[in-house]
């Protein structure tokens, strides 16, 4: 009865089986729910009865269309134009509103269009809302994940060093990290405040009253560059500290014989610091990776998805939706999208960054 | 009813002498941990008196911050694990109802008679909740400011139209005087924006959703008059009268008394400080009228009885015992929140004659309109906090009117309705 697997290794499955267990409740036990919840239109707290409801809480998230609006025309079919020459165009909601003829723009909303001819191409989505978080969030990977491991590791290689007082660097470097989040983004947003806010005051200071006053959170160009800016902030003392911990492995031996050989700075740095920190460089891609696509706190304090919905992110879509709406079949359906988005990024990295050999 | 009370009372204290006999506990959750003003103390001392004054009953209290209470419930209700006596926001209390949270409150209405239509939480015709007090909202400036612009005081009988109201804003922020003429509270997220927002769609015609039906917001929410609010509430935000959606939280509480803004749209329970800056000078005037009535929200924080509670006739015994003015005075003076019958509003300190708040309470009787009361209002508050958001910083009206729209009439249907 008892394989090989369970017989030698008794010993190991005891000590790993108070972990697997908790695993196993709360988050896999949880995944399968969400899975399950997602194809119903089950609600946070309702009399009515559950019922099966199929993929529409995907379509419903998901779903795209093309179409060709034509210009408005006088009887004799010229185009109208207002007095700036600007063609006019009917508007959407003629099309996406209570009418039969196209059915399958019943209830979209524009999400960007483009100029063909005469004619204006727009691409309409199912939830506006949601696709701006999909895009959010991968834009707030794409920058951050980058950002926050290159000055992570320049804090590592400045307090790498055998200096009087390092501690205390290190330290303050690694403060923000130990401050619970919601309390550093309370701080960033006195800080960000429009008018006198403590960013604007300084930029003010330094220009010597040159800079105007910029509303940083309430202004769609800005806001998730803000939000971008202050994550970095918070996060890169956690991933400093993993890559000290993997400077702190390479043998001192190698920087002896770089020395002796008159390798430079740089030479130093890029063949023998780097390819030591390699497994390093992997563990903290992936982590920042997966910490970046769970954005949260920062966006539900700062700026709760607006303006504009400019930092709808798609954690926090999820929470608004199952618990703000009561919505949990559309959370759980945009948690099961998250959960797929992250697993092809996070296997995509490992091919990426295999052993080769 | 008096007599009544007053034998429990005498029974009470005889009892207090007396052995310690079998007492059934009874469970009651509040929302106001560590709430800024008095409430939360008063609450306590309402328990301990009701526990002091009969044999039957301990109630014990146990408190939540007002963030997370909503969410307690719910998850304490899926785990099945209620309290017998429920706090509920007014405006929430349809979808407890509805969703077999609450049981109907079982006192008897005539008790109930002279009370602020916002203090009574009714579902389907049933009383399921009554409060101890309303709030009411008001636009709070100072009779000098308005004399400096040669703008007309406006009375509850006569509120400024909304023309009027728009130009007195324009003539304040032309003058320069102030960072901005009117502070909405744009910094209040949540239930604020539905709550104070609400009722100038109402003024100009439209609503959040159809009242007669409660099955669609279509035309109501994107028909001509709601058109029209929403040009106006963009407007206001285009031409610079108020601040927008990322105002600072403490130029919010701080703002119209350090002079940078002209006028706040505020509640009852931010007056007192206001009185206290000004004296005098203090105007607290009616909602602005945009064509269909001038309107205020109504409806606040109110106890109800939990559907599984097990001695329902203990949690109303207690809710009857909190419905004494002395209690409503109590409150009023503690939190300088509206007390619900105006024979406890005249003995209370700001809402008496003469008192610093008393045009509250004619606006709360004038002006109040309760929220859409059905229990799809939770959703819809939502939509309609983001759409108010959006439209603010600038997104196309009749995008976010329909969208809106859409997004609240799918809710219904895809609630089958909402047991209406």
């Amino acid at each position: 009865m008892a394989s090989k697997l369970t017989r030698a290794n008794r010993a190991g499955w005891l000590m790993a089986g108070p972990g697997v267990l908790l695993m196993a409740t709360f988050i896999i036990l949880p995944f399968f729910l969400a899975f399950a919840f997602s194809l119903t239109n089950q609600r946070l707290a309702s009399p009515n009865p559950t019922e099966y409801v199929g993929f529409s809480n995907y379509s419903d998230l998901l779903g795209l269309a093309v179409f060709r609006l034509e210009p408005e025309r006088d009887d004799a079919g010229e185009v109208l134009r207002d007095d700036d020459g600007v063609i006019e165009y009917p508007r959407l909601r003629n099309f996406t509103r209570n009418n039969d003829a196209y059915p399958h723009l019943d209830g979209k909303r524009e999400w960007f269009s483009w100029q063909s001819g005469e004619n204006r191409m727009v691409v309409l989505a199912s939830d506006v809302v949601f696709i701006r978080a999909l895009l959010n969030t991968f834009l707030f990977v794409i920058v951050v994940a980058p950002l926050q491991a290159a000055c992570a590791l320049g804090l590592a290689l400045l307090i790498n060093q055998k200096l009087r007082g390092i501690s205390f660097y290190r330290a303050v470097y690694f403060m923000p990290v130990v401050v619970s989040i919601v309390v550093v983004s309370l701080l960033w947003k006195f800080i960000y405040s429009p008018g006198d806010g403590l960013l604007n005051n300084v930029l003010g200071f330094l220009t010597f009253g040159l800079f105007q006053p910029h509303d940083w959170l309430g202004d769609p160009g800005t806001a998730l560059g803000s939000i971008m800016a202050m994550s970095i902030w918070q996060g890169v003392g956690f991933h400093m500290v993993i890559w000290l911990s993997g400077l702190q492995t390479i043998s001192p031996t190698l920087y002896e014989a770089a020395e002796i050989e008159g390798a430079s700075k740089r030479q130093t740095f890029r063949y023998v610091t780097w390819p030591g920190l390699r497994n390093t460089a992997v563990l903290i891609l992936i982590v920042i990776t997966m910490q970046a696509f769970a954005l949260f706190a920062q966006v539900d304090v700062m700026t709760g998805g607006g303006p504009l919905d400019s930092t709808q992110v798609l954690v926090f879509q999820a929470v608004e939706r199952g618990y703000g709406r009561q919505d949990i079949s559309g959370g759980s359906a945009i948690s099961v999208i998250l959960f797929v988005v992250v697993l092809c990024i996070s296997l995509i990295q490992r091919y990426l960054t295999r052993e080769k050999t | 009813m008096k007599l009544k009370l007053a034998l429990i009372t005498a029974l009470g204290a005889f009892a207090l002498g007396g052995a310690v006999s079998a007492q059934t506990e009874l469970s009651l959750w509040y929302h106001g941990a560590g709430s800024a003003n008095a409430e939360e103390a008063l609450v306590n001392e309402l328990v301990e008196e009701f526990n002091a004054s009969q044999s039957d009953w301990v109630v014990s209290i146990e408190t939540f911050p007002q963030l997370a209470y909503n969410d307690s419930v719910g998850a304490a209700a899926l785990a099945g694990e209620l309290p017998d006596i429920l706090d509920v926001d007014g405006p929430v209390m349809p979808n407890w109802a509805w969703a077999n949270y609450m049981q109907p409150l079982g006192i008897d209405e005539a008790t109930l008679e002279g009370y602020l239509p916002g203090t009574i939480g009714r579902w389907d015709g049933v009383v399921y909740s009554v409060g101890l007090w309303d709030a009411a909202v008001a636009i709070m400036t100072r009779r000098s400011t308005l004399e400096a612009y040669d703008i007309r005081v406006p009375t509850l009988e006569e509120p400024w139209t909304g023309e009027e109201f728009t130009q007195a804003l324009m003539t304040i922020r032309d003058s320069g005087d102030f960072e901005y003429p009117l502070d909405l509270g744009m910094a209040w997220t949540g239930e604020w924006y539905p709550y104070a927002f609400s009722p100038f769609l109402q003024s100009f015609g439209g609503d959040i959703v159809d009242r007669e039906t409660y099955q669609t917001a279509e035309d109501v929410l994107n028909g001509d008059e709601a058109i029209a609010f929403a040009e106006w509430w963009q407007m206001l935000f285009e031409e610079n009268l108020v601040p927008g959606t990322s105002q600072d939280a403490a130029d919010r509480e701080t703002g119209l008394v350090n002079g940078n803004y002209a006028m706040s749209w505020n509640g009852n329970w931010a007056a007192l400080p206001v009185v206290e800056a000004f004296g005098e000078d203090a105007l607290f005037l009616p909602a602005p009228d945009f064509g269909n009535g001038p309107t205020i929200g109504a409806g606040s924080w109110q106890f109800g009885i939990s559907a599984t509670s097990e001695h329902p006739e203990g949690a109303r015994a207690f809710i009857e015992f909190a419905l004494q003015d002395r209690w409503f005075t109590a409150f009023s003076d503690g939190t300088g929140l509206l007390p619900p019958t105006a024979s406890a509003a005249a003995e209370t300190e700001n809402y008496a004659e003469g008192g610093a708040l008393e045009v509250f309470y004619e606006l709360s009787d004038e002006q109040a309109l309760v929220r859409p009361v059905t229990p799809g209002y939770i959703v819809q508050a939502r939509i309609f906090e983001s759409m108010l958001a959006d439209i603010a910083n600038g997104a196309d009206i009749f995008d976010e009117l329909d969208a809106a729209v859409d997004e609240i009439s799918r809710d219904i249907e895809r609630n089958s309705g909402y047991g209406h």
